[in-house]
């Protein structure tokens, strides 16, 4: 661009070249702070407890990844207690259920939301907009003793619906699908197919679910994250130590506040386990991320 | 007849399934959201220490909380863990917030500069949003074996090689330091999600007004503060307020970031301390009058973004027009 206003003099190019460098080396320094601390503990998980102890910080991979993973999972190391606190294929299993359930939850009724509230004429629609644009900002955490005294008195402790069933009622999703509705579904595909006498139900099963597909996908990954991630509310409602039913994250935790008998390896492999899932995801999907982060906060 | 059967058909209403249609969404959202928060306002005026509270107390549990009592000990001291609370999270935030905003606005405008082009932005963009993805509690253990006290910590075992230091610094137990941890561990999950929306803010800015500005011999800071601040100052408010609320939750890593069993008096934030007075003392009415309070400041700082929301709304609308 600097060339069409005729700029072609030397010094202003060199300017631009050094200021290019400049910022080309503070980008790859903020991507080893990024990754540095992720990459320790891969390798850490790789070594032997006696070997972190005794050598420090190493940035090649160790060879004892297979024995800690061995001892681990081994009811007799260190009197079972890591094999107590942290089963990882329990773990992933719990995190996967509730994280799916949610998720599948979460996408499917904010469409249905959404769709009622664009496609239907009716009194309170205003309202009812309006509602769900104002709560979206208010975090449930913010209702978490009301909640919890509310689910004891259920006898809903310990169990896993108090996690599942509220991603049924999603503001912020509601909000975004609203949006993508505004934008690209033609409203009148529904009126084509009454005339065609498919039922309402059907038309929103069969005919708009698939226009709505590209917004599932967004909101599926990041409700999805949120899910797998969340810490706060299964603390709270899993609180009989039932180590059957613990999430990955509190597994996590756990294993961290192990204080005799620590071994560095297992806890490094514990929470690399944790990440895994999650990294991969991010991996596979990191285009529709990156571009979804932006999609859902500029709200329209 | 033919007239009949068009009024008829004019007649039948799809109201109805507009009901049906939003009624999971609200009848699920009452149950979980507006009839807790109904019960987190009745258990703030209910007394403490008891798994099912009974007595009333009125405005009491606010009172302790906010002002404490002359002469009551116990009142007293829930008032200064309250308020130190509250302190913990408002420097916790305040200090994530200037460390992370300065970085994520500095990547965002570099990004964006057509003069300057950066090579691979794409690829940082994808690492640089990485740790916000990391489950939080995993990020306090990964940070715990990075920063540990003991001389075993690879932070401190590092420095000791070196003979940089002579005794392991007490990243965890030190009050500033371990506050400056969190704050850094913050920033590092949140200024890629920062930077990705204040990028997707100065994308929206007409290119043609910086060339313009190129042309007038406006330099980089010059154009920085007169014209990219002004368009992003929407979004930039979104940004802050948006962060705010999220700080006010703050709990994963600050309750988890300690060795032993307590967690550092120096990182209770209000979450935290409203999780305490619930699960370890049966405090449920301090629980939800602190609960009621966050309430309160989250609601003002969420209706300022709906107010800013429906704004932008309505601009765009009479653009539209």
């Amino acid at each position: 661009m600097a060339d069409s206003y005729n700029f072609s003099n030397t010094e202003y190019r060199r300017k631009l070249r050094i200021h290019s460098v400049i910022r080309l080396i503070v980008c790859i320094l903020l991507t080893v702070i990024s990754l540095l601390p992720i990459y320790i503990i891969l390798i850490n998980a790789t070594r032997a407890n006696a070997d972190i102890i005794s050598n420090g910080i190493s940035f090649l991979p160790g060879t004892n990844i297979i024995e800690n993973f061995k001892n681990m999972t081994d009811p007799s190391y260190a009197n079972g207690v890591y094999y107590r606190i942290f089963n990882v294929l329990v773990g992933y299993r719990n995190s996967l259920f509730i994280s799916i359930s949610a998720t599948i939850l979460t996408v499917f009724f904010s469409a249905m939301t959404a769709y009622g509230l664009s496609v239907y004429d009716f009194k309170g629609k205003k309202f009812a907009t309006t509602f769900i644009l104002l709560v979206m900002m208010v975090p449930s955490q913010v209702v978490s003793t009301g909640f919890l005294e509310f689910m004891a008195s259920l006898k809903l402790l310990n169990n896993y619906i108090p996690l599942i069933i509220p991603a049924i009622a999603a503001p912020a999703t509601v909000f975004f699908m609203l949006q993508y509705m505004k934008s690209s579904f033609p409203l009148d595909i529904v009126e084509a197919a009454r005339i065609d006498g498919c039922s309402e139900f059907r038309t929103f099963m069969q005919i708009s679910l698939p226009i709505f597909k590209p917004a599932f996908a967004v909101q599926a990954i990041f409700a999805f994250v949120a899910n797998w991630n969340n810490y706060y509310t299964p603390t709270m409602i899993l609180v009989n130590g039932d180590s059957s039913m613990k999430t990955m994250p509190m597994m996590v935790a756990g294993v961290m506040g192990i204080s005799t008998s620590t071994d560095y390896g297992i806890q490094n492999l514990a929470v690399v386990l944790s990440i895994i899932p999650i990294i991969v995801i991010y991996l596979a999907l990191s285009k529709f991320i990156v571009k979804g982060v932006a999609l859902g906060a500029v709200k329209g | 007849m033919q007239a009949a059967t068009g009024r008829r058909h004019k007649m039948i209403s799809y109201a109805k399934y507009g009901y049906i249609f939003i009624a999971p969404f609200f009848i699920v959202y009452t149950f979980f959201m507006i009839y807790p928060l109904f019960n987190t306002l009745l258990l703030s005026f209910k007394q403490n220490g008891s798994e099912h509270p009974e007595v009333w107390v009125g405005l009491q549990n606010y009172q302790y909380l906010l002002f404490g009592e002359e002469g009551n000990f116990a009142a007293n001291s829930v008032q200064s863990k309250f308020w130190s609370s509250l302190g913990n999270t408002f420097i916790l935030w305040a200090g994530n917030f200037v460390v992370q905003i300065i970085l994520s606005l500095l990547l965002a405008v570099w990004f964006s500069d057509a003069r300057i082009k950066i090579k691979g932005t794409g690829f940082f963009k994808v690492v640089m949003y990485l740790p916000n993805i990391i489950t939080a509690a995993s990020v306090a253990g990964m940070f715990m074996m990075l920063f540990g006290n003991s001389k075993y910590g690879v932070i401190n075992s590092m420095l000791l090689n070196l003979q940089a230091i002579l005794e392991p610094i007490p990243f965890i137990n030190d009050v500033w330091i371990s506050r400056i941890l969190v704050m850094l561990i913050q920033s590092w999950m949140w200024y890629g999600n920062t930077m990705l929306l204040l990028l997707s803010g100065i994308f929206g800015i007409d290119p043609s007004i910086y060339e313009a500005a190129e042309i007038d011999g406006s330099s980089g800071a010059n154009t920085f503060f007169r014209i990219t601040m002004p368009i992003l100052k929407p979004i930039f408010i979104y940004v802050f307020i948006t962060s705010m609320i999220g700080g006010l939750q703050m709990f994963d890593i600050p309750y988890l970031l300690h060795e032993g069993t307590a967690v550092r008096p120096a990182l209770k934030t209000a979450a935290v301390f409203i999780y305490e007075n619930f699960h370890q003392v049966y405090n449920y009415g301090y629980s939800a009058a602190a609960s009621m309070i966050l309430f309160v400041i989250t609601a003002v700082l969420g209706m300022i973004v709906f107010r800013f929301n429906a704004d932008s709304t309505s601009a765009k609308k009479r653009k539209a027009k």
